[in-house]
């Protein structure tokens, strides 16, 4: 039942033999193991929903190949794919209430009505629809609807579940039960699933892996601890991340060993000698320019008296709830600061901010990763 | 609808029995007429008021037109029953052709579609009278004048484009992956058109279906041209109240108003279709 996804140098150009071709998807190479929970994350546009139904078998794929289970299967019919999927518009029959879609999904598994009755029964209690059951599509909200469509996918037997936003329109709450179920259901029953989404803790919650696109091009496909960990590229560092890491343009300046990073002439970090790792160190000699990457959560501030680090101004000091979120002006920019606990700043007071070297991520100008964190600090892991 | 004053429900009122009268007085002036004898009808000034007669429809049955000039002999169930003939075959080939058709073209983006789609919409623009000069000398030619078949086959100008354009855009109007979610659930491409895009633009097709048919019923020059005498629907025959010896009004409503009888119940019965259709919002999404 459950199989292993291969999609090898996928490519998918709408309008291939107009003016502007549009290129949704390109050379997408990814390989998920039979019972893993992959989620597809990037911008609207960014070539998720096309790369879905190329594997379920609604867009042709225009060059690359498919295969589920080490079966090929680019060129089937979407009937012959062994694919189940919720889809992003919901798309159910209107004719039908939502139990009879759910039920009409079973169709040609051939069960017993009593079977088909209790699986339906089964879906609808996972996803809160019992009391809705018998319903009209367009006498319900989108959120039952949508829980509808992802019903309706999931009480199918496939070899994969496709989930394109399955849980968008929910309100966070339900939305945090459900995702809980979801992945218990889909783990209990070992399936292979790709969702999509926008949401990056819904994809940290549920997924395996994490496949970043953007533009049609893969940008890193790795765990959620390791996109946090260890971004491929600056995309994937800025867009992974929630308040988003801080980056700066600097020009590395090494006198008697110690590091300064500096941008139009002053200093953002600075890093005593024999803090940072010697191979990280004589690549900096090399450059003239790179990005540096840092975590809100990372940044260490303190009031000003004496503490190392460059000076910042605060901009505007939050508490949202659970957290601090402190933006100060930083060099010619701003740097952002999340802190666990209540700080006492007012707009206007200058601050010392310091970003210990383990902390730090390296890209060079062109936005490929160079270090990062531990791997970077002297005495680290490489 | 709901905030209307009284005034403007006033004149709401006024507005609608003015469109009212303005077009179902001729409609109930041929009733009346087709009660009438032709004297009656003649006579100056007209007159609301008559004892009405049901000669005009008796003689229209049996067939049997008495005039000045003695007795003629009408065709006219006869015209009716081709009228049905006509306009159902015609409909429901164009059914058959259109409707998949039309589906091609709302689904699949193929080369010229546009092209096509919008030669097929230009045959009703054409004059039809172009067409049929040289299409009578075919048709003469290969024994397709003055037959059923030939007549229908014509009569796909009118009935052709019409069904394929009204339901091309119904069944853009249906988000594809309802179908998709279909076919991925193991069903045929062809189990999908029938079981879910068919039902779902039934509406649609309803509505086309009728509207065609109206088209049909109501042609006249194609049947003029192309018929004669025992193949011609009631648009024609009604040609033949035109005698020697005058104008024959009181039959001309009678066979009016028994003419139109079929298409006004026909869209009686439709009605409900034609809402639906018309109000597709349902389905979409
Ligand atoms: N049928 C189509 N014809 C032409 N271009 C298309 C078609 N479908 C999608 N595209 C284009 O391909 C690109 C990728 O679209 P896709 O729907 O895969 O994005 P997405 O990542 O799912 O976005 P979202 O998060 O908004 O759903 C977009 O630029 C889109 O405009
Ligand atoms: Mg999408």
């Amino acid at each position: 039942m459950t199989a292993s996804v291969r999609l090898d140098s996928v490519n998918k150009i709408y309008a291939a033999k107009a003016k502007n071709p549009i290129y949704a998807v390109r050379d997408f190479t990814i390989h998920i193991e039979p019972g893993e929970i992959v989620a597809l994350l990037g911008s609207s546009g960014c070539g998720k929903t096309s790369t879905l139904r190329m594997i379920a078998g609604f867009e042709e794929v225009s060059k690359g190949a498919i295969s589920i289970g080490g079966r090929e299967i680019h060129k089937l019919p979407p009937a012959k794919r062994g694919v189940a999927m919720a889809f992003e518009g919901y798309s159910l029959y209107p004719p039908l209430t939502l139990r009879q879609n759910i039920a009409f999904a079973l169709k040609s598994e051939k069960l017993g009505s009593a079977e088909t009755n209790r699986r339906v029964e089964e879906i609808a209690g996972l996803l809160e629809l019992t009391r809705h059951l018998d319903r009209y599509p367009s006498t319900v909200s989108a959120g039952q609807q949508q829980r509808a469509s992802l019903g309706r996918a999931l009480v199918r037997k496939a070899d994969i579940y496709l989930l394109d936003e399955p849980m968008g329109q929910l309100e966070p709450q339900l939305r945090a039960v459900l995702r809980g179920r979801l992945k218990r259901y889909l783990r209990e029953h070992g399936l292979t699933a790709i969702l999509v989404t926008h949401d990056q803790t819904e994809a940290n919650a549920l997924a395996d892996r994490i496949a970043v696109m953007e533009g049609g091009v893969l940008q890193q496909f790795a765990s959620p601890a390791d996109l946090k960990e260890k971004p491929a590229n600056l995309f994937v560092g800025t867009f992974i991340g929630e308040p988003p890491m801080n980056v700066y343009r600097v020009e590395p300046q090494i006198f008697n060993g110690r590091i300064s990073l500096r941008a139009r002439g002053e200093e953002l970090f600075g890093y005593e000698p024999g803090t940072i790792d010697d191979a990280v160190v004589s690549l900096l000699e090399r450059r003239n320019a790179l990005v540096v990457g840092v975590r809100p959560a990372d940044v260490a501030v303190s009031p000003l008296n004496g503490a190392r680090g460059a000076t910042a101004k605060v901009v505007s000091n939050q508490w949202i709830g659970d957290q601090t979120h402190l933006e100060s002006a930083f060099g010619d920019g701003v740097i952002v600061a999340t802190l666990d606990n209540r700080f006492a700043a007012r707009a206007g007071e200058a601050l010392a901010v310091d970003v210990p070297a383990d902390k730090l991520h390296l890209f060079a100008e062109d936005g490929t990763a160079l270090a990062h964190g531990r791997s970077l600090a002297s005495g680290g892991a490489h | 609808m709901q905030h209307m004053s009284t005034g403007e429900r006033v004149l709401r009122g006024i507005l609608i029995a003015l469109a009212l009268i303005f077009f179902l007085f001729p409609i109930f002036w041929i009733v009346l007429m087709s009660f009438q004898t032709n004297a009656q009808i003649l006579r100056i000034p007209p007159s609301l008021f008559f004892s009405p007669t049901l000669e005009n429809y008796t003689s229209l049955i049996t067939g049997q037109l008495k005039t000045a000039s003695g007795v003629l002999t009408l065709n006219f169930m006869q015209n009716l029953f081709n009228s049905f003939i006509l306009s159902t075959a015609s409909v429901a080939l164009s059914l058959v052709l259109a409707v998949p058709a039309a589906y091609a073209f709302a689904r699949y983006k193929f080369r010229f579609s546009e092209d096509i789609a919008f030669t097929l919409l230009s045959f009703k623009f054409a004059p039809p009278l172009l067409v049929l000069l040289p299409l009578t000398i075919y048709f003469q030619k290969i024994g397709l004048a003055n037959t059923y078949f030939g007549l229908i086959w014509v009569y796909q100008l009118i009935t052709l484009p019409l069904i394929l354009w009204i339901v091309r855009g119904y069944f853009e109007d249906i988000s594809p992956d309802i179908e998709h979610a279909y076919r991925i659930a193991g069903h045929s491409w062809a189990k999908t058109f029938f079981k879910i895009s068919i039902p779902l633009a039934r509406p649609g097709i309803a509505a086309a279906a009728l509207l065609s048919f109206i088209f049909a019923w109501n042609n006249f020059v194609f049947a003029l041209v192309l018929a004669s005498a025992d193949k011609q629907p009631v648009t024609v025959g009604a040609l033949a109240f035109v005698t020697a010896s005058g104008i024959q009004y009181g039959q001309i409503a009678a066979a009016a108003v028994i003419s139109i009888t079929p298409t006004l119940a026909l869209a009686l019965f439709a009605q409900r279709y034609l809402v639906e259709g018309l109000s597709l919002g349902a389905v979409k999404g």
